[in-house]
């Protein structure tokens, strides 16, 4: 008979070695991820991040179908869309890096919070290398801060506010969409041209960073040309009714109504001031008028026919006639049976940007990635020779002032273009005190090692 | 002055709204005992009977007119209303154009129907049960209408316009011998607080000098007594929530003009409705009625510049600060009675 050392402690001993043991080369493995959700098989999957639920969901989904578009040229599906036309030749419909490429979407539903909950679990639970979308600024700066802390490229949607690529600048996020800033040195000569220098603006303002620094780059733009700010009320955003605030605009000695108001409460307040029969007014001698700087198709559809004559820009419309413009709206037109928006258009390119500076820079490495967009030019995206500013990732071109239609053909071209703004024109330092000014800083990158 | 005249006008419609949304919680509450947290959702639906009617009856046909290229180059498909091709564009736009008030039609059968539904299909099995499970109930049930019309209408606002010839706004300074320009008032909000003044005066005189509205009276005052008289009160109730609903969804027909329905415009109005109720003080209809144009003609006050000015903010809090001040000084609100939610 043998004697057995069998003990429980023994075992217990042997097991937490053996164990250790095993686990040892899994741990080295595990460090050998270079960075952050590194794609090791076929496939690679970005992540994007739209509301499909609450007051912005219209625009999401349009954003989504952008997107899907977007997947399907890289992958060789479809006609290939702006890929034919865009100035880097790079992609040739095989996925990224030959890897085909594949998405998860998450529900921003315009907020904060919610936006940086379903990007964590893009990120962590997915195993996205990029972050695309988003129709709020508040969202954008609340997952551009969330990508740079993981280790994850962020390629904003529609913000719109200067802080996106201001203040709160990052090093891995990017903005092709254009900003208020923009907005106001675009639009400004236009009103001037069109409503005189000599006029007095009243502005009524969402109560959040991007209605704060539209109304800042508004005001400083119209100033400069002569025009005199007699007051700016900051409204709630979804107010609903804004009756109250706009009662007091012609007693003001206002002649210009200034709305910085974006999708739903720009519907309504545009409305409300119509039937207020603000635009019949005369005032100081000269026609009321109304202004909205920030437009999109959506807001357009659903203030009908009160837009009519308003002036406003926009980073891109489908109605442009170069070659990348004509080849999205034929692509996206035949898909989904509509033209496409501003915004879907700027996650169509973003998407396509990113594929391509992953491609020139052969490697997924978020910072690799980021070099390569940095003081990238490239043309045939829809909106003429473009620049991705290497100091603080904004994309600079053309923008395009807006006009409401008088005769519409039909829901979709209720806007014209009045004026494409040349590049130039809307260019500012990165230091610039609307900006962050010197404080104002990137950061370094981060990859997540 | 002028200034305070313009509020005073401004609450008006913002008032009429929440008297209107808040009689028909009363009455509901007074009647059946029930809080219901879906009347917003109600109001919302109404709002909703007006779009569907503009879209019922600017249903079109597509004619394609070859002189002109669609987004893609291809002939445009134009869009006639059949109302246009059946009585010629002239009577058929005009009847477009008038889709908000002719909802009324519509959203009556409707509301009171979805009354009766809600009533005897779901909150009937919670008259027994306490406050707190008919608030969850009435609550879910809100946000179930809420994502049901979400789904047929999207999330974006609908513009439904009002008719033409209520279009624009009408110089109340000038007539007063202000200047021009200062006092300023659009027709429509016009209309809309004078329709709430005729839906109010009809709701008190069904109550008042009907037969029926005595027996519902007489219910709200000791449900078991007029039950033991024979009276069968709980069809008369339900007949009262289906009345609520009616008037809830009245009050969001007439108000789309105002502000573009979407689908959580119910909630929003919802809250402060409740607030309007309590203020007016439980169980009170004409409490309930004059707390609504009170805290409507007060929020416009609180949303001047120079009241802004002196306290950032008080737009947002004005109505609930005056809740607060009211309850501690009158703890049954403004006409509350005796021995209601009391026990």
């Amino acid at each position: 008979m043998t004697k057995s050392n069998l003990t429980r402690r023994g075992v217990l001993r042997t097991g937490a070695v053996t164990g250790a043991g095993l686990a040892l080369p899994t741990i080295f493995t595990s460090g050998a991820y270079a960075f952050t959700n590194e794609p090791t098989g076929s496939t690679v999957k970005l992540g994007f991040n739209v509301p499909q639920s609450g007051p912005y969901a219209d625009e999401g989904l349009d954003e989504l179908r952008a997107q899907q578009l977007a997947v399907e040229h890289l992958n060789g599906v479809g006609d290939g869309g702006m890929l034919n036309t865009f100035s880097s030749k790079v992609l040739d419909g095989t996925g990224i890096l030959g890897k085909k490429v594949e998405f998860v979407t998450g529900d921003t539903q315009t907020k904060s919070d919610a936006a940086r909950a379903s990007a964590k679990s893009m990120i962590e639970k997915d195993g996205v290398v990029m972050i695309n979308g988003g129709s709020s600024s508040g969202v954008a700066v609340a997952v551009q801060g969330l990508c740079q802390e993981a280790g994850i490229i962020f390629m904003a949607g529609l913000t719109h506010s200067n802080d996106t690529t201001g203040k709160d600048r990052k090093a891995n996020g990017f903005r092709h969409f254009f900003n208020a800033y923009m907005s106001g040195a675009a639009l400004a000569p236009v009103l001037q041209k069109a409503y005189g220098s000599d006029r007095r603006a009243y502005h009524l303002t969402a109560d959040y960073t991007w209605g704060y620094t539209q109304q800042e780059s508004i005001a400083a733009s119209t100033e400069a040309l002569g025009w005199e700010t007699v007051n700016n009320v900051l409204t709630p955003v979804g107010a609903g009714d804004f009756s109250s605030y706009i009662a007091p605009v012609l007693n003001s000695g206002a002649d210009v109504l200034i709305l910085n108001h974006y999708g739903g409460d720009m519907i309504n307040s545009l409305t409300q001031a119509v039937q207020f029969g603000l635009r019949d007014k005369m005032v100081n001698g000269k026609q009321f008028e109304i202004v909205v700087p920030l437009y999109s198709e959506l807001m357009a559809e659903g203030a009908g026919e009160n837009i009519k004559g308003v002036y406003g820009s926009m980073n891109w419309n489908w109605q442009l006639q170069d070659e990348g413009t004509k080849a999205f709206v034929k692509s996206f037109g035949e898909k989904y049976g509509r033209p496409p928006s501003n915004s879907a258009h700027t996650c169509y390119v973003q998407t396509l940007l990113y594929a391509d500076a992953v491609t020139r820079a052969g490697a997924f490495n978020p910072c690799a990635v980021a070099e390569a967009l940095e003081g990238f030019e490239f043309d045939g995206m829809g909106n003429g020779p473009t620049l991705y500013r290497a100091d603080d990732h904004q994309c600079f071109k053309d923008v395009l002032v807006m006009k409401g239609a008088d005769n519409p053909t039909t829901k979709f071209d209720t806007l014209e273009v009045v004026e494409i703004t040349p590049r130039a024109q809307v260019e500012y330092p990165s230091n610039h005190p609307m900006f962050g000014g010197d404080e104002a800083s990137l950061g370094q990158c981060n990859d997540g090692a | 002055m002028d200034a305070i005249l313009l509020q005073v006008l401004n609450g008006l419609d913002k008032g009429s709204a929440y008297a209107l949304i808040a009689l028909g919680l009363t009455l509901i509450f007074g009647t059946l005992g029930v809080v219901n947290f879906a009347h917003g959702a109600l109001f919302m639906i109404g709002a909703f009977c007006a779009v569907t009617m503009q879209r019922f009856l600017g249903m079109s046909f597509e004619e394609i007119d070859p002189t002109r290229t669609d987004f893609l180059g291809n002939p445009l498909k134009v869009q006639v209303p059949y109302v246009e091709s059946w009585f010629g564009p002239e009577i058929g736009g005009a009847i477009v154009d008038w889709s908000v008030p002719l909802a009324i039609v519509l959203a009556i059968p409707v509301m009171i129907v979805l009354g009766f539904v809600m009533e005897r299909g779901l909150i009937k099995h919670f008259y027994k049960r306490p406050h707190a499970d008919q608030i969850l109930v009435t609550f879910g049930l809100a946000i179930v209408l809420q994502e049901v019309i979400k789904y047929f209408f999207g999330a974006n606002p609908i513009q439904t316009g009002a008719p033409d010839a209520f279009a624009g706004s009408f110089d109340f300074g000038a007539m007063l011998g202000f200047d021009p320009n200062v006092i300023i008032y659009p027709y429509w909000r016009m209309v809309y607080f004078l329709f709430s003044l005729i839906i109010i005066a009809g709701v008190f005189s069904f109550l008042r000098f009907t037969t029926f509205g005595m027996v519902v009276r007489a219910g709200m005052a000791d449900r078991e007594t007029v039950g033991l008289l024979g009276i069968d009160i709980d069809r008369r109730f339900t007949i009262m929530f289906g009345l609520a609903a009616a008037v809830a969804g009245l009050a969001g027909v007439m108000y789309t003009p105002i502000l573009a329905p979407n689908y959580h415009m119910g909630m929003d109005f919802l809250v402060l409705s409740f607030v309007v109720v309590v203020v007016g003080g439980m169980g009170s209809l004409p409490g309930a009625v004059l707390a609504g144009f009170m805290l409507g003609i007060l929020q416009s006050f609180a949303s001047m510049n120079e009241v802004k000015e002196i306290i950032p903010g008080i737009d947002q809090v004005i109505i609930y600060l005056v809740a607060i001040i009211i309850l501690l000084t009158r703890p049954r609100g403004l006409m509350g009675r005796k021995g209601v939610m009391e026990d």
